[in-house]
Order: structure tokens, then sequence, then C-alpha cells
């Protein structure tokens, strides 16, 4: 469980570091060690591990490690954005943001009627706080790809939320959470494309405007 | 009383020894053969026997900043265990006293800054105060977590045997902990990616700029008293680390210089492949700092019983 928690923290630091980060190369690294460093945490948090949790753990790892974040660096080269990451919201009030989200995080979890196996641990601070951060990622930052990277930490949230589930249906959650990221990214890079042939940028700014 | 002097006297030599080692380890990232380990004091002997030269606008103030620049660290370096034996002064919050003593040689530092009448030097006074203030409060969020592992309101307790068993309990937390403090430690002392100890001529340096008017003695106290104030703050970061004492005083003494040489080193380091960051991105770095440390007291907090 030690270890567990160790993982979750080292998540929870990549939710700042994603926030703070003023390249966008950085943001996207540090959602994929957040996404590597959560698919191991099944194969600490159950009981007892088979074939098809280790599977699993190394699908998820090679996705969200490898596979999205070489497809992001891909976009960002092919649509030529600058390398800045342009919030709306300056980088030290969304880390104070996320600093009091995540200790809201932490006092709400004790107050949750969790199964006893959970009382104490950091799965449901750090679901709760890695949401967050990626709610203040995609709302406050004016680039397209900093939103799926705002989308991939939301993701990231609700996988470790359903680590809580694991001992009941692990295979069908995690399976269709995987399914659907890729897809969900696969849309969005169809859409940055659009976005880019339509405006020749990828600020949202210019999404919020109606043409003359 | 013969070991407050010993300790006194290890802090005093000892500390200009650290910058000699910083200078050579950038050196030799540099592909320099670089200065002697020794240069830092043959500095310090050479503005000791200069005369200086006080500006009339100046009053006691102006002389009171070195002296206090020189007499808090030293003062502070008390309250510190070196090695395996206690602080030579220590009392339940003594802590609280430690880190006041560096706000009061900042202010002193400050205040003759401001007394000398240059614009200039009222700017890095300002800039000095204004990052202090986002770097207290990543001091006293680590030090509320080292007291609450430890359970202990007095550096010398805090810094000894019982930091070893919670390594194992919250090493999650120390580690936090310990980052955001090497970073305080580099702001503090004015290190690279803060400020530039080299350069005395730029707009954007913080720490420097308000000692330029010091010349000759008190310039040398300044150095002499930031060298100590390096040595005392990094002895709290080492004793944290390595929280060991064994049987054989001079063995753990030998650990706790070993110690201060690798930090040294590691600063040395971070200065030859870090370059100073911009003024408007160092409140960023030291707020994050300041999470990182809030962020392990937090877990400490909630994985209480």
């Amino acid at each position: 469980m030690y270890l567990a928690d160790l993982l979750l923290v080292v998540a929870i630091l990549m939710n700042f570091l994603a926030l703070g980060a003023r390249e966008m190369r950085v943001c996207i690294r540090a959602a994929a060690l957040q996404g590597a460093v959560l698919s191991i945490l099944p194969l600490l948090v159950h009981r007892d591990p088979g074939v098809n949790a280790l599977l699993m753990a190394a699908g998820a790892a090679a996705m969200k490690g490898i596979l999205i974040p070489t497809l992001l660096q891909k976009a960002m080269r092919d649509v030529h954005v600058a390398h800045e990451v342009e919030p709306y919201v300056g980088f030290v009030p969304s880390l104070f943001l996320a600093g009091i989200g995540t200790a809201l995080a932490i006092l709400f979890a004790d107050r949750l009627p969790l199964a006893p196996e959970h009382v104490g641990s950091l799965i449901v601070p750090a679901s709760l706080a890695t949401l967050f951060s990626g709610f203040l990622l995609m709302t406050t930052r004016r680039k397209a790809i900093m939103q799926v990277v705002g989308y991939l930490l939301l993701e990231n949230g609700v996988y470790v939320f359903g680590l809580l589930l694991i001992e009941a249906m692990s295979f069908l959650v995690e399976v269709g959470v995987l399914l659907d990221l890729l897809v969900a990214i696969f849309i969005m890079g169809i859409v940055l494309n659009h976005i880019r042939r339509e405006f020749s940028s990828l600020d949202t700014e210019q999404l919020a405007g109606l043409r003359e | 009383m013969g070991n407050a002097a010993l300790h006194l006297f290890v802090v005093l030599a000892a500390a200009p020894f650290l910058l000699g080692v910083i200078g050579r380890t950038k050196a030799a990232f540099a592909g320099r053969s670089g200065p002697s380990l020794l240069q830092p004091y043959h500095d310090l002997v050479r503005l000791f026997r200069k005369g200086s030269v006080l500006s009339r606008t100046t009053t006691g103030i102006f002389l009171a900043g070195p002296a206090l620049a020189f007499a808090a660290p030293v003062a502070a370096s008390l309250l510190v265990p070196f090695g395996g034996s206690g602080a030579p002064v220590s009392f339940t919050g003594d802590l609280v006293l430690f880190a006041y003593l560096f706000a009061l040689s900042r202010f002193f530092t400050a205040a003759a800054a401001l007394d000398t009448g240059s614009a200039f030097e009222g700017m890095g006074a300002a800039r000095e105060v204004s990052f202090a203030c986002l770097a207290e409060p990543t001091l006293f969020f680590g030090l509320l977590a080292v007291a609450r592992i430890t359970g202990a309101l007095s550096l010398s307790t805090m810094l000894a045997h019982p930091l070893s068993s919670g390594w194992l309990r919250s090493g999650a937390s120390i580690v936090l902990v310990v980052a955001a403090w090497f970073v305080v430690l580099l702001a503090e002392n004015s290190r690279i990616p803060f400020d530039d100890p080299n350069t005395h001529l730029e707009l954007t340096m913080i720490h420097e700029v308000m000692v330029l008017d010091h010349a000759g003695p008190s310039f040398g106290l300044v150095l002499w008293g930031a060298a100590v104030k390096l040595f005392v703050t990094g002895a709290v970061l080492v004793r944290i680390v390595m929280p060991f004492g064994s049987q054989s005083p001079w063995l753990s003494a030998l650990v706790f210089l070993g110690g201060m040489v690798l930090l040294a080193v590691l600063i040395g380091i971070v200065e030859s492949v870090m370059a100073r960051i911009r003024l408007v991105g160092v409140p960023q770095l030291l707020v994050t700092a300041c999470l990182l440390s809030a962020f392990g007291l937090l877990l400490l907090v909630r994985s209480a019983p």
C-alpha cells in the first residue's frame, strides 16, 4: 500500500508540473509520465494480480506513456504550433488553484463513506485532484493541444477512481476506459487538423468570435 | 563551553571552504582549472586589510547591515547540530528563532541598502524582500512537516536520530520538503537560477546590488556572513538527508562534512548546467517550492493516526 501511495504522490506532482510548465512538450511529457505511473498501480492495489492484470497494465502503460504522447508530439510538429503554452490564467494563479484543489480533495475524501480498505489511502484524493487539474488545464489554456493534455489528465483521474472497483470488475472498466480514450484522442486529432485548416492556427480564441 | 567554541570554529573556518568547492566545481564544468580551494579565504583577508570609504548620506544603520549580516547567521549556527552531537544552544521552539534570525539579517541588509539613498540599491532591496516573502512559507511548512514527523520542536532533537525512522514511515513527505528547501537554499543564498553571485553590474541582480556601497572590512563581513549562511542552511538540509549519528564523534563529524562538500558540489553542478531564470519566473519557482512543502505537510497531517 505504501508503494501505491508513493506512485499517487508522483501523479499529483505531475499535475503541478503540467500546470506550471511553460513549454508544451513538458506538459505532454508530464501527462505521459502520469499515465504510465498510474497504469502500474492496479498491480499494486489488486490483492492477487493475475496475467490479465499484468497485460492490462502493460497495455495501458504503452498506450498512455508512449502511443498517445507520440501522437500528440507528432501533431505538434505537423501543425507547426509555437512551443509556449499561452494560458488565460497565469502560471502562478493556476498553481495556487491546483494547490487549493488538492488540499480540498484531501479534506473532502476523508468525509466520503468509503469501503474500509480504502480509508486512509490516497486513491480518492489523488483522483479528485487530478480531475480538478485536468479541468483547470482544459479551461484555462489557449492552445487546442493543451486542451487535449487537460483531457488526458482528466481521464487519468477517472482511471484512478476506477481503481476502487478493481476487485469487482477490473477488466471491463479498464478496457472500456482505454478504448474511449483512444477514440477521443483520434477525434481530437481530426478536429485539431480541421481547426488549423480553417484558421491556420490552433488558437481556440478565434473560434469564439463570429466571422463578418 | 568547549563544545560551543569548537562549533563556532567549524562554522567560521569551514564556511568559505564551501564557496571554494562550488567555484572549483563550476571551473571543472567549464574546462578550466579554476581558482584554488582557498581562494575565498584569500579574498576575505584581502578585504579585511583594506580601508573603507563611507558615503556622507549614510548613518549608523549602514554599518549595522554588515554587522547583522555576519552576526545573525553565526548565532543561527549555534542552534543547528553538526555531526552526531547536539547543538550548543537548544530549547523548545528554537526553530522559529532560527528562521527569524535570517529575517533579521535580511531586514538590516535591506535597511543599509536603503540608507545609501541610491535608487539602484533600493530596487535590489525591494526584490530581496519580495522574494523572501515567498521563500518564508516554504521554510515554515517544511519545519512543520519535520516537527510533525519527529514530534520535536527544537532543531537539535528534530535533526537527530528519530528522523531516520521518519524516512521509512513518511519518505515521500521528506523528499518533498528536501526538494522545496533546496530551492529555498538557492534563493536565500542568491545562487544561480535566482541570482548570479559573480556579477556586480547587472540590473537583474538581487542580493549583490544591496551591498555595492560596502567596501573593505564591511564588505568582507558581508561575504563571510553569506558564506556562513550557506553553511548553516546547507547543514540543516544535510542533517535531514543524512540523519546518522554514530558512537564516535569523529566519524559522524566526518560524515557531516562529507555531506556538506557533496552539497557544495551539487550547487556547483546546478550553477553550471542552469542559466539564471528571468525575474518574472522567480516567483513561480518559489511558489512551486512552497506548494511542494505544503503538499508534504498535507500528506503527513492526513496519514497521522
